[in-house]
């Protein structure tokens, strides 16, 4: 089967690929979880910690300059890559997680009252429903759930019915992290603010995959990972509309995000330090900057034509496993199979898969009331990024009836 | 006179000297989680089951005439292989024998890897359980 790029090529970009596992050569489909960085990435880690390691934004001397220079050029390239508006609407965080609660907890805290509802979705992820029940408690607000179909796509009726005036805030994930269902946000987005409603998009499984226009899309606030888009660990991205940001109380209190500080009372800073509490996580920032570098040398479009071949070929190369069965088969899907097989159980699939050299994760992917949903406890799940290849899948499909050969 | 903790770990561990590769292993140890005996239906209960494993693990343990004898289950076979060799060697064993015991046989027959956190299979937790049951039973005996 040929793909749009040749893939070897690409594959050197990314030096963990290339070793043996178990005596195996390594086969990389847990990119769900975290996806693998460049070389470029890993040097620029590298190179700042050998020549540049500074704290930033008050030092005069050169090092400080240079780390501040490139800290900022990150949230600029970022500010890009989403089409922000400004790059202070970016607000550099630890992780989707960090940008979720920032928000639960300053634009709740401003704006959530009691009898308010937020409204989440079936298909979310811990970090999207755990942050609302903790500030909906605060507040005595409540919380409505988007229910999801049978085929893994959510209830866009019921979504439209459960949209009122009582709604404040819409949480849901662009892209479901457990099955890959990917939602229609623009539409979603839409219909909220028709009520009067704001909408935080998850975006942790999506900017990976293909790219999001914050202002075409009307997003009012987008939270992100670095280390799903083949940055670091440790960073993540929080974009909000300016107004909104402003009107924002700060989260946490501490150095950078003030303006002035006595014990009379103290004047926060503006946008994004405002939100950018204490010494950030500078060597990563700065090593995050070169994936958007990497990701623009690449082809266009070539992500997603590459990963949306390896999820057509893997997911018809399954149907031969016995008892295999794929949980979620929304029209619109990213390179994510979550599967069972009959008789047995996910964990079992994985610790063996592993001996082949094969990482796949295995359990409820934190997200559980989706697999209460489907009355499963776990599934497993391979996901595929575009340094993948078709070889990998074959071997994959028949380590797998090996697999599945031994545990029946 | 029943088999010592540490005699039964020798044992397991020259069994394990005959398997050539891992899938002589784990066939082997899928083999002993299918025949694990079923743990009681009255005991297979939300308090006997152990936290922080990827798949559920119920284990329950009796005192009978001053030795410890475990019974437990999973839903995933290779624990229950796990858990087999677990029983095999601590079950009729004295509270005092099990607290003092290590299990160095996991480490010798290539296991240990179960035994990491990130593994969430609860093996770890699985052996935590059964020395707590011998702590409390140590104190009746």
């Amino acid at each position: 089967m040929a793909l749009p790029i040749n893939i070897e090529a690409i594959r050197k970009d990314f030096p963990i690929l290339d070793q043996q596992v178990n005596g195996k050569p390594l086969i990389y489909f847990d990119n769900a979880a975290t996806t693998q960085k460049p070389q470029t990435v890993i040097d620029a880690l590298n190179h700042y910690y050998q020549n540049d390691n500074a704290n930033i934004h008050r030092g005069i001397h050169a090092l400080a300059e240079r780390a501040t220079s490139a800290y900022e050029n990150t949230r600029k390239k970022i500010a890009q890559f989403i089409n922000s508006p400004d790059a202070s609407q970016v607000i550099l965080t630890s992780g989707t997680t960090g940008g979720i609660n920032l928000v639960a907890q300053t634009f709740g805290r401003a704006f959530i009252q009691k009898g308010d509802q937020l409204l989440i979705s079936n298909l979310e992820h811990h970090s999207n429903i755990v942050p609302w029940q903790m500030i909906a408690a605060e507040k005595g607000a409540e919380i409505k759930v988007i229910p999801v179909l049978d085929n893994g796509e959510l209830d866009l009726e019921a979504y439209k019915n459960l949209l009122t005036e009582k709604v404040k805030l819409v949480a849901v994930n662009h892209v479901s992290n457990a099955i890959g269902t990917i939602n229609p946000i623009e539409e979603m987005i839409q219909l909220a603010h028709q009520v009067g409603a704001k909408i935080l998009i998850d975006g942790a499984q999506s900017v990976a995959h293909f790219e999001i226009d914050v202002q075409a899309l009307d997003i009012d606030f987008l939270a992100f990972s670095a280390h799903k888009l083949f940055g670091p660990t440790g960073v993540g991205v929080l974009y909000g509309k300016k107004d909104l940001l402003e009107s924002m109380p700060p989260y946490q209190g501490g150095g950078e995000m003030i303006k002035e500080v006595s014990f009379d009372g103290t004047t926060y800073n503006e946008l994004p330090y405002k939100f950018e509490a204490g010494t950030p996580n500078i060597a990563d920032v700065i090593a995050f900057g070169a994936s958007f570098d990497y990701l623009a040398s690449l082809p266009k479009n070539i992500i997603w034509e590459q990963e949306k071949a390896l999820l057509d070929y893997a997911t018809n190369k399954l149907q031969a496993v016995d008892g295999l069965r794929i949980i979620g088969q929304a029209k619109q899907k990213i390179a994510v199979i979550s599967f069972l097989i009959d008789g047995i159980h996910p964990q079992d699939i994985g610790v063996l898969l592993d001996k082949y050299g094969i990482a796949i994760r295995t359990g409820h992917h934190c997200a559980q009331p989706l697999m209460k949903r489907f009355d499963i406890v776990g599934t497993c799940r391979a996901s595929f990024a575009f340094y993948n290849t078709v070889d990998e899948i074959d071997s994959f499909v028949a380590s797998l009836q090996k697999v599945v050969n031994m545990l029946k | 006179m029943a088999a010592s903790i540490n005699e039964i770990q020798d044992s397991l561990i020259e069994e394990f000297e005959l398997f050539e590769d891992w899938t002589d292993k784990y066939e082997y140890l899928i083999d002993l989680g299918k025949k694990l005996p079923p743990m009681s239906i009255e005991n297979k209960t939300e308090e006997h089951v152990i936290k922080g494993c990827q798949s559920k693990v119920w284990l329950n343990a009796i005192l009978l005439n001053g030795k410890v004898v475990f019974e437990a289950d999973s839903e995933a076979v290779i624990v229950k292989g796990l858990i087999s060799m677990l029983i095999r060697v601590l079950s009729n064993q004295s509270p005092q024998d099990i607290l003092k015991t290590d299990l160095y046989f996991i480490d010798a027959i290539g296991m240990s890897q179960h035994l990491a956190q990130t593994r969430s299979n609860g093996l770890l937790a699985m052996v935590k359980q059964m020395k707590n049951y011998a702590l409390a039973f140590s104190a009746k005996v």
